[in-house]
């Protein structure tokens, strides 16, 4: 599925002023921001987790950074939006950070390189796509990020993060995170 | 502002039944009976504590008083809590957390789905969005705990028996249509509750089914909390929910 996010924060439209010409500032503003990393999953930046939703340049000439949460109550909301700004900062640039809430994020944003760079970190990426309700009982086959057996156990749906899933490979006999699908 | 007047208490009601029960669920906190139901149950509460978090700071955006969520979480006197009596239940033991985790699950799975797709306010699809799939995880997970413990030894079984008679009659209030909600359902903010009865049925009665459990027939349910009339032990959970706030009037983080 392509993210509405990933049109929206592309290249072209960062590094474009309302009047065509090329916004230096705004392009390196979309960089930095891209480039900070999840703090509970720092293998992946805010733009491969789809959580970074724009960076655009308003009529008075201020950048906005729009983010958005992952779980209604993960503790790293605030650590992130900190995170963003400190990039910015960083790069020179004061810029309004914006909480949006509609609509929902899904681990459906979550990008391709996302999803390698999560398994090359021990952590099975979501698998299919974000649906409703599950029968009980009903566990998807997870692949172990290690080993790629499917031969995989659940632990917990409930694992160290709100984010995760805890497994359990019966194949290489380690534990595994999955990156649960919402 | 007529919004401010129909839409704030009607959102309060679904952020204080948030707020309650995921801090009747932190009371598990160092008290599970294993590390992952320990962190599952840590997570659920988080997962409703920050869906009560966005509906306190929205609810406070459209009053336009100036109140936030600390405000609304900590600083109402305890006739002010508008939840439904169901989610102020004591724990108890494991079989009544979870028994009271899937009626509520059960009913605001599909109701957030529903606020979803209908809402007139766009912040509130957002949240129910995101809440709507939170509750599914918790709908599957207190689902699973009945069955394995309705359908599992003498004593689970037992257990879970005496939640279902403790626990069964508060299921009404779920449903009921307060003043507030009525006036936001006639305003298009939220759906009809009772659009979703039949949905919750067929869940109740599909775990009942597989855990050999009975649900009783109750002719009168249990109401009262929507208009701020709680139970005993609702004063003894807001006097640790409020604690620091009353100790420590204004403190920030």
């Amino acid at each position: 599925m392509v993210s509405p996010v990933a049109v929206e924060t592309g290249e072209a439209s960062a590094a474009e002023a309302a009047d065509g010409t090329a916004d230096f500032e705004l392009a390196r503003a979309h960089a930095a921001a891209s480039q900070v990393p999840d703090p509970e999953v720092p293998c992946v930046t805010v733009a491969d987790l789809g959580i970074l939703r724009s960076v655009t340049r308003d009529e008075n000439g201020k950048i906005t950074v729009r983010l958005t949460p992952t779980y209604s109550g993960c503790p790293a909301v605030i650590a992130i939006e900190m995170a963003v700004e400190a990039a910015l900062l960083g790069a020179g640039i004061e810029a309004k950070i914006e909480r949006v809430i509609s609509p929902a994020w899904t681990t459906d944003w979550i990008t391709e390189e996302g999803r390698q760079k999560l398994r090359a970190y021990g952590i099975a990426p979501p698998a299919g796509s974000s649906g409703g309700r599950r029968a009980f009982f009903a566990d998807e086959v997870i692949a172990c990020p290690r080993c790629g057996s499917a031969d995989t156990a659940k632990v917990s749906e409930f694992g160290s993060t709100a984010c995760k899933a805890h497994y359990r490979c019966k194949s290489c006999a380690e534990p595994f995170d999955y990156f649960k699908c919402i | 502002m007529a919004t401010a007047a129909t839409n704030v208490p009607a959102i309060l009601e679904i952020a204080d039944d948030c707020l309650i029960l995921g801090h009747r669920l932190s009371e598990w906190c160092g008290h599970a009976p294993m590390l992952e139901e320990e962190l599952a149950l840590a997570n659920m509460g988080l997962d409703l504590l920050g869906q009560a978090r966005a509906l306190y700071a929205h609810a406070g955006e459209i009053e336009g008083k100036g109140r936030g969520e600390d405000d609304f979480a900590f600083l109402r006197r305890e006739r002010q809590y508008v939840n439904c009596l169901l989610v102020e239940r004591e724990n108890r033991d494991f079989a009544h957390t979870m028994l009271r985790q899937l009626y509520f699950a059960a009913f605001m799975q599909p109701y957030c789905r529903a606020i979803a797709a209908t809402s007139s306010d766009e912040t509130l699809r957002g949240i129910a969005a995101k809440a709507e799939k939170e509750m599914a995880y918790h709908l599957r997970h207190a689902g699973e705990w009945v069955i394995r413990l309705g359908d599992g030894t003498e004593e689970s079984a037992a257990r879970m028996t005496d939640a279902v008679t403790e626990l069964h009659r508060y299921t009404g209030e779920l449903f009921a249509d307060s003043p507030a909600r009525a006036d936001a359902i006639a305003e298009g903010l939220l759906p009809d509750p009772e659009a979703v009865r039949a949905e919750w049925d067929a869940t109740i009665a599909t775990v009942f089914g597989e855990a050999k459990l009975e649900a009783p027939e109750i002719r009168v349910m249990q109401k009262g909390g929507r208009e701020g009339r709680h139970g005993e032990e609702m004063g003894h959970l807001l006097a640790e929910l409020q604690f620091m706030q009353r100790a420590y009037p204004g403190l920030e983080w």
